[in-house]
């Protein structure tokens, strides 16, 4: 399929980016706090294919799920349009997951210190698929204070994947996070491992 | 065309919000749009539709209305209230008859040239 023409406009590129961590960490609060509109909110109809395989009935047996997931804009001159979603936060919406994951160029994992395991099966998904990935540790009020390190120790993380404290409702602070994900996806792009590597 | 619906799709909000035609009669039971388009695929429209072009439903000139700037798959479904999915199908009949162009996202491995990446982080210290 053609990707525009050679009449059509310049149009801009679209980079994916995506914030997950468990339910109620804050996903829409930082998409929100970047977005340069007012979080929107996307549903994809879904059919769940797993669940007709014991199910002699047939096509009528398929599930389908709607899932719902936020997501924000922020637009970079006339060229670059960053688009960052919060994924659905249920682990059985994997498959929902690998539609999103593809083609994004990495992923705020956003951690809460009082539910620190909410957020390891995000963990684990963006390791297991390769993606560049940091982990903010949004700084509830009352939550304990933890040392990043022990953070970073609690979730047994390689020693490159950058760990920051954020506050998810601020605009500064998601900046900030935004920035350290790109850096941190630079540095982890192949023609840049080659290079470490090969010195 | 299959527009039978399974009773697990059943959703009451139906009933009580304003749409009367299930979605996806507006593709005429099409889905097969998935992979095609991202969520992220930009799309713009590039031919002015007059509302009286055959083939075309209000839904379609919806699109090619709110495309007069460029947006992404996933604003078009937000601001039709539709699911990607029916976006997808209706955005494909758009692009085969020539009402629309559209970007679609570079593979992960290619997203991040130098350039890219100065412009983007430029453009977030900027914010």
């Amino acid at each position: 399929m053609a990707s525009g023409r050679s009449d059509a406009p310049k149009l801009p590129k679209a980079i994916k980016l995506l914030v997950a961590g468990g339910f109620g960490v804050g996903k829409t609060t930082m998409v929100g706090a970047v977005s340069e509109i007012r979080p929107l909110r996307t549903e994809e109809t879904l059919t769940d294919r797993s669940v007709g395989v014991d199910d002699l009935s047939g096509v009528e047996a398929k599930n389908t799920t709607t899932v719902a997931m936020d997501f924000g804009r922020i637009t970079i001159g006339d060229e670059f349009m960053l688009y960052l979603f919060g994924t659905p936060g249920q682990e059985r919406f994997w498959f929902v997951w690998d539609e999103l994951a593809r083609g994004a160029l990495g992923a705020v994992v956003l951690a809460d210190t009082r539910r620190l395991a909410d957020c390891f099966p995000s963990v684990d998904y963006f390791e297991r698929r390769g993606t560049p990935f940091v982990v903010a540790v949004n700084c509830f009020d009352g939550s304990p204070q933890y040392d990043l390190d022990e953070v970073k120790l609690a979730l047994n993380l390689g020693s490159e994947v950058p760990v920051l404290l954020c506050d998810a409702r601020r605009r500064e602070s998601g900046k900030e996070v935004l920035i350290a994900l790109i850096k941190h996806a630079y540095g982890r792009r192949p023609a840049a491992v080659k290079e470490t590597s090969a010195t | 065309m299959n527009m039978e619906r399974s009773p697990g799709e059943f959703n009451e909000e139906w009933l009580l919000d304003e749409p009367t035609v299930r979605p996806y009669v507006m593709t005429r039971g099409r889905t097969d749009a998935r992979g095609k388009f991202d969520l992220v695929t930009i799309a713009v429209t590039i031919r002015s539709t007059t509302g009286a072009e055959v083939g075309l439903d209000p839904e379609h000139l919806v699109i090619a209305r709110l495309c007069r700037r460029p947006l992404s798959v996933a604003e078009i479904a937000a601001h039709m209230d539709l699911p990607a999915g029916i976006v997808r199908v209706l955005l494909g009949d758009l692009l085969e008859k020539g009402f629309v162009a559209v970007q679609q996202p570079q593979p992960e491995m290619d997203v991040l040239d130098e350039r890219t990446y100065r412009a983007v982080l430029d453009g977030l210290r900027a914010l």
